[in-house]
């Protein structure tokens, strides 16, 4: 599994990337902040709407503001044409620029207010013109507060650019979203070192300018701004080795099932020859868009969340013609090639423990319905905004006594420790089978299916050479060896594997080792 | 007598409702000539601030005009304008981050011109400071020291005009009688006309040889500090003057009387 030591040194090109994206983010937010606040210095309407404006932003979860920019930038492709990347580094630019806008605005803003009347009169008196007063008294007499919202921003900043993995800018996320969802501490723990180092840092090279411009010693603010900049550079260079030729990116949204099929397939193609990229931990509606709009190549989604997500529909046909129906209104509507199922299904399912549910004689959902009164329910944070939770809530009329939200891999460990009774769980969840857990039946047919779906872009899906690479996978994997793969990822004794080593295990099981 | 060297030409200004100067029927209008010191007295709120700064255009009149060597000031460029208009007020206002020559050289350096440490030197003698003093910054030096330096940099650009609003308003009494002294001999040495703004009537009638007295927005007295003192100038003019007259009344009959007990 390899320790943090080990890890530490293989997040070069991430954490480029994190300062690359964070650099760039406060330098933009600078850019806007401080005009802005040199014109709410001369009208309080302004500053008053700039810096509400600003305190908005904050209220808003630096995860939900990364996601929100998704749509808005697909809208405006309306206006700027297809070229306009609505995934990547532009969005995270564009969210964490606004985070950043609040502490350099309101410093900025204090500090003009609170210059010496005496001082500002004086300016006039001597015969400053506007731009003389502003650039030789308020620049310079502002600057140490000003310094000081911009290292605000920039622990912030480097803090939230790690929520940028969920929208696939590469950043320090990356290892800790990852490590999260396999919980593989160690990737979790080095990722968070790393930012944790890396905003350290930062904070403390600012100061130094600060203290450089507060006591006016131009050799310490000069040598703070020296350092920052080659630090920028350095970042800037360890990017620019990555080829300009675009690789094929292979999606993964977070949870393991994602990661190990990602690793299946990008090791497919590596090996026939293809450069590869991974997007992982991408949030599950922004994945759907993105292959789309080929801002990723290849995904695997799920018939089901398809169905109530992007056809909105809310009966079941029945396997087959869930699956037929879907194939052609993706080729039809977006122009993305459904190129098979995987074989097996990650459906959603009711699971307890063997005796809990023999305690209580609870074997189907309408049991459940019964006893749910006394009971507490766990689901992913998504789950209980579902249709398929309302549609089996509905059909068997279940109502909890409570619902609590936990992350997918948290869930099963809820529901051992008995903080939740019954919690919805995956088919395919290796854990299932290891925690020998009851997975109630569903009488009604109320959860639709969930196959497992490869899903190629309108870009990808021309090249006949990939298709014909990625073909063998189609009915290839049962659920058995899913299930399998999965737990050897989410399992956390000494023979938990990483995605990648799953992946591999998984190939030579289902015979698609050469 | 020769064309003025400032003239205050029917000058209102209006802030909204309120009025500070002009206020009565065709606005305030006034020659001051070349090499006078003159000192404009009146309570708070008297409008005499205000009057003041229209001559560096800190203020706009509403209506009127005030001319400068003939010229009206608002056709002048501020900045050639306030350099011929030395400045001094009672906060001072040295730039913290300057140093004193730095200070001191502030007015020329706008205009592009940079100051020989000769001249920071002479232009610290002339207040009194020792030329080390140059190299210092503005929070090392004293209340008294800073408005020196203050009246240092208004003298910098060689101007034609000091105005000073309530320069020494914020000094202690010792400072303040020995800074007025010093403003006035600069006044004589360098051939000024001033303009020096004041609530105190003792350092108006001391230091000015002609005083103007507003009161609401209006002047109500123009006399010269002997007149004054001989009971010139009207109701408001007396009341002012009454107050450093009976000041030093009470102080000679307190000397009489310590004399009379010992």
């Amino acid at each position: 599994m390899g320790t943090i030591w080990d890890i530490l040194p293989g997040l070069g090109d991430k954490l480029s990337a994190h300062v690359v994206l964070s650099a760039s983010a406060i330098g933009l937010a600078i850019l806007i902040a401080l005009p802005l606040a040199v014109w709410a210095g001369r009208s309080p309407i302004v500053s008053r709407l700039a810096l509400s404006l600003a305190s908005l932003v904050q209220t808003i979860p630096a995860l939900a503001l990364l996601a929100l920019f998704f749509p808005l930038l697909l809208s405006l492709r309306a206006v700027f044409g297809e070229g306009l990347p609505t995934l990547g580094f532009l969005p995270a630019l564009m969210a964490l620029t606004l985070y950043a806008l609040l502490p350099i605005l309101r410093n900025a803003v204090t500090a003009q207010a609170n210059l010496d009347e005496g001082v500002l009169e004086a300016a006039d008196g001597v015969g400053m013109t506007k731009w003389q007063k502003l650039v030789l008294v308020e620049a310079p007499l502002s600057a140490p507060f000003i310094m000081a919202g911009i290292r605000t921003a920039s622990v912030w900043t480097i803090g939230a650019a790690t929520l940028a993995t969920t929208i696939g800018q590469p950043s320090l996320g990356d290892p800790i979203l990852a490590g999260l969802q396999t919980q593989n501490w160690a990737l979790v723990l080095a990722g968070c070192l790393a930012s944790a180092g890396l905003a350290l840092a930062a904070d403390n090279l600012l100061w130094v300018i600060e203290v450089g411009l507060a006591r006016r010693k131009k050799s310490m603010a000069y040598g703070g701004v020296l350092v920052v900049v080659l630090g920028i550079l350095a970042a800037l260079w360890g990017q620019g080795s990555d080829s300009d030729e675009r690789r094929i990116v292979i999606a993964a949204k977070s949870f393991s099932e994602q990661y190990i099929l990602a690793q299946l397939i990008g090791a497919r193609l590596e090996a026939a020859g293809y450069e590869v990229e991974y997007r992982d931990g991408l949030g599950s509606a922004v994945v759907h868009g993105a292959v789309a709009n080929s801002s990723v190549d290849i995904s695997v989604d799920y018939s089901g969340t398809i169905w109530t997500n992007y056809l909105k529909r809310s009966d079941n046909p029945g396997r087959e013609a869930m699956y037929t129906t879907i194939r052609d209104w993706e080729a039809q509507t977006n122009g993305v090639t459904v190129l098979g199922r995987l074989g097996f299904e990650n459906a959603y399912a009711f699971a307890m423990r063997q005796d809990r549910a023999s305690e209580l004689g609870v074997a189907s959902l309408t049991d459940l319905a019964a006893v749910a009164p006394r009971l507490t329910i766990g689901g992913d944070p998504e789950f209980f905004e579902r249709p398929e939770w309302i549609a089996v809530r509905d059909v068997y009329g279940l109502g909890f006594r409570k619902s609590r939200n936990f992350a997918p891999t948290f869930m099963y460990n809820a529901l051992t420790s008995g903080e939740a009774d019954v919690i919805s769980a995956y088919t395919s969840d290796g854990r299932i089978a290891a925690d020998r857990l009851v997975v109630l039946a569903d009488p009604e047919g109320a959860l639709p299916s969930y196959d497992a779906l490869l899903m190629l872009s309108p870009r990808i899906s021309k090249d006949a050479g990939v298709v014909a690479t990625l073909q063998p996978l189609i009915g290839a994997i049962s659920v058995e060896a899913m299930r399998e793969a999965n737990y050897a990822v989410d399992r956390e004794d000494a023979s938990k594997l990483t995605p990648k080593q799953a992946a591999e295990g998984l190939a030579e099981k289902v015979g698609l080792k050469k | 007598m020769p064309q003025p060297l400032l003239r205050f030409d029917g000058v209102i200004c209006r802030f909204g409702e309120v009025i500070p100067v002009g206020s009565g029927f065709g606005g305030v209008s006034c020659d001051i000539a070349a090499g006078s010191f003159v000192a404009l007295v009146g309570a708070s709120g008297s409008g005499k601030s205000t009057l003041l700064k229209t001559v560096n255009t800190l203020v706009e009149p509403t209506e009127g005009r005030v001319l400068f060597g003939g010229e009206d000031v608002s056709t002048l460029k501020p900045a050639r304008l306030r350099r011929r208009v030395g400045y001094v007020f009672q906060g001072i206002g040295l730039f913290p981050h300057f140093s004193v020559a730095e200070n001191i050289a502030i007015g020329p350096r706008l205009a592009g011109e940079r100051l020989p440490p000769e001249r920071i030197a002479e232009l610290l003698a002339l207040v009194e400071l020792d030329p080390g003093y140059a190299t210092r910054m503005p929070d090392e030096l004293s209340g008294g020291q800073r408005q020196r330096v203050g009246v240092a940099r208004a003298l910098a650009g060689g101007p034609e005009l000091l105005i000073m609003d309530e320069p020494f308003g914020a000094l202690d009494p010792v400072t303040r009688d020995a800074l007025g002294r010093k403003v006035r001999e600069l006044h004589e040495r360098l051939g000024l006309t001033t303009v020096m703004v004041t609530h105190d009537m003792a350092e108006a009638l001391l230091l000015a040889d002609r005083v103007l007295v507003m009161d609401k927005g209006e002047l109500v007295a123009d006399e010269t500090p002997r007149t004054l003192l001989a009971g010139a100038g009207g109701a408001v003019a007396q009341r002012l003057a009454s107050v450093p007259r009976e000041q030093a009344e009470r102080l000679a009959a307190l000397e009489g009387f310590g004399e009379a007990r010992s």
